[in-house]
């Protein structure tokens, strides 16, 4: 004979009832319910990064932002004041926590030699002047000035940038201005057309 | 660690009575799936909410997350499929919860001394600390709510986020919900609600919408609108859910046998049968969560 | 978005098509549910698949990925023949009166527009595909009844008059019924007091013809009168927080900040490039607003290279660099995102920066993607997470393309970024909101803001140009790098220059003695910018964002005394704080609302009152200002003359793969005729008897493009890629629920599980009986749990549509088996 718990319980239910022993009950006709996690946060006034719906969002992080403090985030819910979400949020806003902090979450700068078959790690300074070296390089060799009718062009399209599409319009405005004014990069591109 | 304190109207194996003379208006939750797009925000913001770690699934060949609700799992929204006389095709989204009873089983069949409570304002909550692990809630619930944890022997369901709504907040599913879908205020206001949102339902051609709020248990803390009404089995509902009769016997005039059947013996068979018995569930059943919502 | 997401709660009927915003819009998709609760408005779902907006539809039409121009000319077809249409609003704001020039032609049978040229397979002359202009004043001819059988209107109701809903049904695979239902719900808002939308996503824009369908949509809602009105509207979900703002700061190649075009290299002079991009006026009275192009151009030029850009040097117009010519004579190099990679893969790059792209996961074709970086010489990824990307020499990934980590000489650099809690700025929303968002903590360890890594590149390379030279180090040296901390230049500081600031006192226009705006003073209006050098701004359509009056974005008022959801005082709506764009046409010719409960803007006999007018705000109507006053014609165009390059009408053209001949034209044009296949080795498109079935890509509402995957709880909602698949092909092939099961592409295969679903359907297609499946994206190789490689761009090819460079990743053909 197969029997389930579930069943198992229901058929046993009447015999077993007892633990207590009604009417020496001297409980408090009170309970505690769980500590509210966000009585003591700091809130911070965010929008979500995800989808171009733009819901407002506020971060609960621990502290009150005094110096001493590393702030952490506690929790993440959505604004109700905001006019858009008016506090709602998907599945995948109301997560936002584990966007931020998570265990695979990059906090070092890494370098993959040419050929090699793993990472290694480096400092900034190391990765800074390595890269405007290899950039200043391919612009020095690639840059056209004019072409071939004689056109000016002062444009290189041998480095790409591509990237914002949840940056914010000052770093996309920083991007083009460093990228395209100042290095003379024309292809830039974001995931708008992809 | 002082938590709120709540004033309790009922509490498992206790026979206190309520404190006072304050009446708190009771609370409740409204879904109106007609209005779910199944997009799982309630389930993962109870879980957020919560603190409770994210289970392990796989994909079961349906867009529903997992067959049931988990001790760290406490809704979860049923895509069941539904194909009307017409040969209309209907998604019918559900969240599947702890229906907050307004008599509910699991209080009565729980032996453990304020193990659960029901508050005031109608909630009823599992106090994780009183608990010893025995299951008969699981038994006493009709819809097969409450889930015992294989770590802590202890068993879980859903708060109706107790620890907001005693500061005033509104659960955590229900603030996150896109759609207005779930709503949340006194029962008597969503009531209302429920039956305009009917009453629409029934215009737009849903001709059997009604409010599914059983009275087998009293009613419920959470109240559903169906388009289908009578046909609430579609939505994974028991059409009239009722506590176990075995339940109700013992609590009432069998209540005193109960007590006399305090047999460490038997307890403790039970205890373990519960605690370290097969978990079981019948193959065909598998097959069926497995099938629901393809 | 023309209107925004508050604004779908004044909706009569919602169409929902192109696109799943329940799924993967869920909270704006909100509005859709209040117009639903509220108005009792009606939802109308056409998609491939019976998915989660279908769920809580009032009518689903479940048709072939791919077909959507012709449901659409379905929709336009049956408005016309039914006369449903709001006449006056027509003959009021669009060219529908307008008459068409001689010569201007399309050919039934070959599905082709005059000016074809047959041996060269390509349009060698669209000069036919234009208005009749009055040689004397330069205006378009027009005629107010619409009776010339040459007008637009005739031509248009000729044009769409083949797209019966027999025809429709054989294309799209959904029964005639199924149209007509649909279109009796969709053009029921002919009427002035009745308003539709459209909510559309990448279900449009991922294709061959993209551009033509956003095109078909357009004129829908002009012939239904519900462009400008609230509640109405043509409305693009974009999928990203900032891909809106990221398109209007000028991250493309193709344009600067604010679409302004790029310079291209045969403009020799600042004047020649002005008079390319500077329209004339087609029609008497007209605003024709892009005749201000200078003044953006130049105090753009301003905020880039500052007092390094004077009259003498054009404001610098030599020394921002210019979209090279193309090989063939009258084009132009191509660098947007697919020829890009195309171009890398023929080794014509040296290195790339990518700043949050992962463009083996993102970008059509997955395999090619990976070619392509394998021969970059260097790469520089700034990131939260590993990605494949980043990382695609590695074994783990490279093991597609089959080759090994040290045959790959690609020098990588991955640095760590800051995310979004970690750093403060604007966003700008699909309802082009730009809010701004405040720094909640520092990002973790060695982890940088990207405006630090652009800042520290950018002046290390300056610093090597100073001390070493090189070339052209001109605008390098000249750019007007002017912030506080240059390593790390605060956003608050970018966002000024962004609107821009007076540099000289800025006179009054009207009476040059009065100062409009104070030296040093932050920019109210977009006419407050000059062509003189006396101001710059770095975005002219963000003025109005950072004025005198502070930083807008920054504004949490919620009042909506308009209850239309308007919330005119809560952040920055760009362009000048207007909340639904084409507003004029909300009202009639005497300036009064179509729909007095639904009044965007109405004329109270001085102004426009209500939202900022899209409209010179103290022209009375009577004196016939267009309605778009950005078009130099003043109104909509529904004939488009001359700016796409396939066609001035919408025809159904199919996809690059497609299981059928065009059954409009089976003997002619099938594909789009000018879209191209890229040449090289990974560039192969399939035919129907290998790979038979019609397969499409989408997102799920439980992951964020390929973010999530690195989320436990993300995970947990949906673990693994898997395959929809009809019930009734699984049962041909022998394949049940969770079983695994290859898809393969001419491009390549990837494994899932299936799903056999009753949410897609068999069709017949021109008398074929069509499979179609679906797959969603999210997953990959890095990621939180067991990723397994499956890249749903493994399958999908990198054919573009040819006026937006999108590719086609809805509706390419694929073979199904068991794995």
């Amino acid at each position: 004979m197969t029997t389930s718990r579930r069943d198992f319980l229901k058929v046993t239910t009447i015999g077993g009832v007892a633990v207590s022993i009604l009417g020496f009950d001297l409980t408090s006709a009170y309970a505690e319910v769980r500590e509210m996690k966000i009585a003591r946060t700091t809130e911070t006034r965010s929008t979500c990064p995800y989808c171009a719906v733009g819901c407002g969002i506020i971060i609960h992080t621990l502290g009150d932002k005094s110096a001493n403090v590393k702030p952490a985030i506690v929790h993440i819910e959505g604004d109700a004041d905001h006019p858009t979400n008016r506090g709602a949020l998907c599945s995948k806003g109301i997560t936002l926590k584990q966007d931020v902090v998570n265990d695979r979450r990059l906090t070092t700068v890494k370098y993959r030699a040419p050929g090699s078959s793993e990472w290694q790690e480096k400092s900034w300074d190391f990765a800074i002047d390595r890269i405007a070296h290899l950039l200043k390089q391919a612009r020095d060799e690639k840059l056209v000035m004019a072409d071939a009718q004689g056109h000016t062009v002062n444009a290189l399209t041998s480095v790409g940038v591509i990237g914002g599409c949840t940056d914010t319009n000052e770093i996309n405005y920083l991007l083009v201005k460093a990228f395209r004014a100042g290095l003379s990069i024309i292809p830039l591109e974001q995931q708008a057309r992809i | 660690m002082a938590g709120k304190v709540l004033e309790i109207r009922a509490m498992s194996a206790s026979s206190t009575p309520a404190p006072g003379i304050r009446s708190a208006p009771v609370v409740a939750k409204l879904i109106d799936t007609s209005a779910c797009i199944g997009c799982k925000a309630c389930e993962v913001a109870c879980q957020e909410w919560n603190d409770l770690p994210p289970e392990t699934t796989v994909q079961i060949g349906t867009y529903q997350t997992m067959p049931d609700t988990t001790p760290s799992f406490w809704n979860l929204i049923k895509f069941n499929e539904h194909e009307t006389d017409d040969g209309a095709f209907h998604w019918l989204l559900r969240k599947d919860q702890c229906m907050h009873c307004a008599d509910p089983g699991c209080l009565k069949a729980c032996p453990a001394p304020g193990a659960i409570v029901q508050y005031n304002n109608g909630i009823v909550d599992f106090q994780q600390d009183n608990c010893i692990g025995c299951g008969y809630c699981i038994a006493g619930c009709p819809f097969n709510v409450p889930k015992m944890s294989r770590q802590t022997k202890k068993v879980y369901k859903c708060t109706l986020c107790v620890d907001r709504v005693s500061v005033g907040l509104e659960p955590a599913c229900i603030k996150a919900c896109p759609t207005n879908c779930l709503t949340f205020g006194t029962k008597e206001v969503l009531l209302q609600k429920a039956k305009s949102r009917v009453a629409q339902l029934q215009t737009a051609g849903f001709l059997d919408a009604a409010v599914y709020d059983p009275p087998g248990v009293s009613g419920t803390g959470v109240v559903s609108i169906l388009a289908f009404g009578k046909n609430p089995e579609a939505y994974g509902l028991p059409k009239d859910p009722s506590v176990s009769f075995a339940v109700e016997i013992w609590k009432g005039p069998l209540k005193w046998i109960g007590n006399i059947a305090i047999v460490g013996g038997i307890i403790g068979t039970f205890v373990h049968y519960l605690r370290f018995g097969p978990k079981h569930v019948p193959e065909d059943d598998k097959a069926k969560q497995a099938d629901a919502g393809r | 978005m023309t209107n925004g997401w508050t604004d779908i709660a004044n909706a009569d009927v919602v169409l929902a098509m192109g696109g799943n915003p329940a799924e993967n819009h869920p909270v704006g998709f909100r509005f859709a549910m209040e117009a639903k609760r509220n108005r009792n408005a009606k939802l109308v779902v056409v998609d491939p698949r019976y998915q989660r907006t279908a769920a809580v539809s009032d009518k689903f039409v479940q048709i072939r990925a791919g077909s959507d121009v012709a449901f659409l000319g379905g929709l336009i077809n049956y408005a016309l023949t039914h006369n449903r249409i709001q006449e006056d609003y027509v003959k009021l704001y669009t060219n529908a009166t307008f008459l068409v020039k001689e010569g201007y032609a399309f050919d039934e049978t070959t599905g082709l527009f005059s000016g074809w040229d047959k041996d060269k397979k390509a349009y060698t002359d669209k000069s036919t595909w234009a208005y009749d202009i009055d040689p004397k004043t330069g205006f378009a001819n027009v005629d107010e009844t619409m009776q010339d059988p040459r007008c637009v209107f005739q031509l248009m109701k000729k044009f769409y008059a083949r797209y019966t809903p027999a025809m429709v049904s054989s294309i799209c695979g959904c029964s005639p019924q199924d149209l007509e239902k649909a279109a009796e719900i969709v053009t029921s808002t002919y009427l002035p007091n009745k308003v539709g939308t459209i909510m559309y996503a990448l279900g449009w824009t991922h294709h061959s013809f993209s551009v033509q369908l956003i095109h078909a949509a357009a004129m829908l809602q002009l012939l239904l009168g519900n462009i400008g009105m609230p509640g109405g509207g043509l409305n693009a979900l974009r999928g990203h927080s900032n891909i809106q703002g990221g398109t209007d700061c000028g991250m493309a190649y193709h344009n600067i900040c604010g679409y302004i075009a790029i310079q291209k290299a045969d403009q020799a002079k600042f004047e020649d490039y002005l008079n390319a991009v500077r329209p004339k006026p087609l029609r008497p009275g007209v605003m024709n607003f892009m005749a201000n192009y200078d003044r953006f151009v130049v105090s753009q030029y301003k905020a880039y290279y500052g007092k390094n850009a004077t009259q003498e040097n054009d404001f610098g117009f030599n020394l921002h660099p210019k979209l090279p010519v193309g090989a063939a004579p009258g084009t132009y190099q191509n660098w947007s995102w697919a020829y890009m990679f195309d171009h890398m893969y023929e080794g014509q790059m040296d290195g790339l920066f990518s700043f949050g792209m992962n463009p083996v996961c993102n970008g059509p074709h997955s395999r090619k993607a990976i070619a392509a970086l394998s021969k970059l010489k260097w790469l520089v990824v700034a990131e939260n997470f590993e990605t494949e990307t980043a990382a695609f020499w590695s074994e783990r990934v490279l093991w597609l393309n089959g080759g090994k980590p040290e045959d790959v000489k690609t020098e990588v650099f991955l640095l760590p970024a800051a995310n979004f809690a970690e750093k403060d700025g604007s966003f700008t929303n699909s309802a082009r909101w730009i809010a701004w968002k405040y720094k909640a903590l520092d990002p973790p360890g060695d982890a940088k803001p990207d405006q630090e890594i652009i800042a520290r590149i950018f002046l290390k390379v300056r610093e090597l140009y100073q001390k070493e030279g090189g070339k052209y180090p001109d605008p390098v040296l000249a750019l007007n790098w002017w912030y506080t901390s240059p390593n790390k230049p605060a956003l608050e500081e970018v966002a000024k220059e962004i609107n821009g600031w007076a540099i000289t006192d800025v006179m009054d226009e009207k009476d040059p003695k009065v100062v409009a705006v104070k030296a040093g003073d932050q920019l109210g209006k977009f006419l407050d910018a000059r062509a003189d050098g006396s101001t710059l701004s770095g975005n002219w359509l963000y003025i109005g964002s950072y004025t005198q009056a502070g930083n807008l974005t920054q504004r949490r008022n919620g009042a909506d005394p308009s209850g239309l959801g308007r919330y005119s005082e809560w952040a920055f709506n760009w362009p000048a704080n207007r909340r639904v764009m084409y507003n004029r046409c909300s009202a009639d010719a005497t300036g009064q609302p179509w729909d007095p409960t639904r009044a965007d803007i109405k004329w109270n006999g001085n102004k426009w009152i209500g939202d900022v007018p899209d409209y010179k705000p103290d022209s009375p109507p009577e004196a016939g200002m267009g309605a778009f006053i950005m078009n130099p014609e003043g109104v909509a165009r529904l004939f488009v003359p001359g700016q796409f390059v396939e066609g001035p009408w919408t025809e159904h053209y199919e996809p690059m793969e497609s299981p059928v001949q065009n059954p409009l034209h089976p003997d002619g044009q099938s594909s789009n005729p000018a879209a191209k296949p890229f040449k090289t080795q990974w560039d192969k498109l399939g035919k129907p008897d290998e790979y038979p079935i019609v397969a499409t890509t989408y997102r799920l509402t439980e992951h964020f493009h390929y973010w999530t995957k690195n989320n436990p709880y993300n995970l947990q909602e949906q673990p693994e890629f898997f395959v929809e698949i009809p019930e009734e092909l699984a049962a041909e092939k022998g394949i049940k629920s969770t079983q695994y099961v290859r898809v393969t592409s001419a491009r390549g295969s990837i494994v899932g599980k299936a799903m056999v679903t009753r949410r897609i359907k068999p069709m017949t297609i021109a008398g074929k009986k069509v499979y179609q499946i679906g797959m969603p994206i999210h997953w990959g190789f890095f990621g939180a749990g067991d990723q397994e490689g499956s890249i749903a761009n493994l399958v999908t090819h990198s054919v573009v549509d040819p006026n937006s460079f999108a590719p086609e990743y809805k509706g390419f053909l694929v073979k199904l088996e068991k794995a």
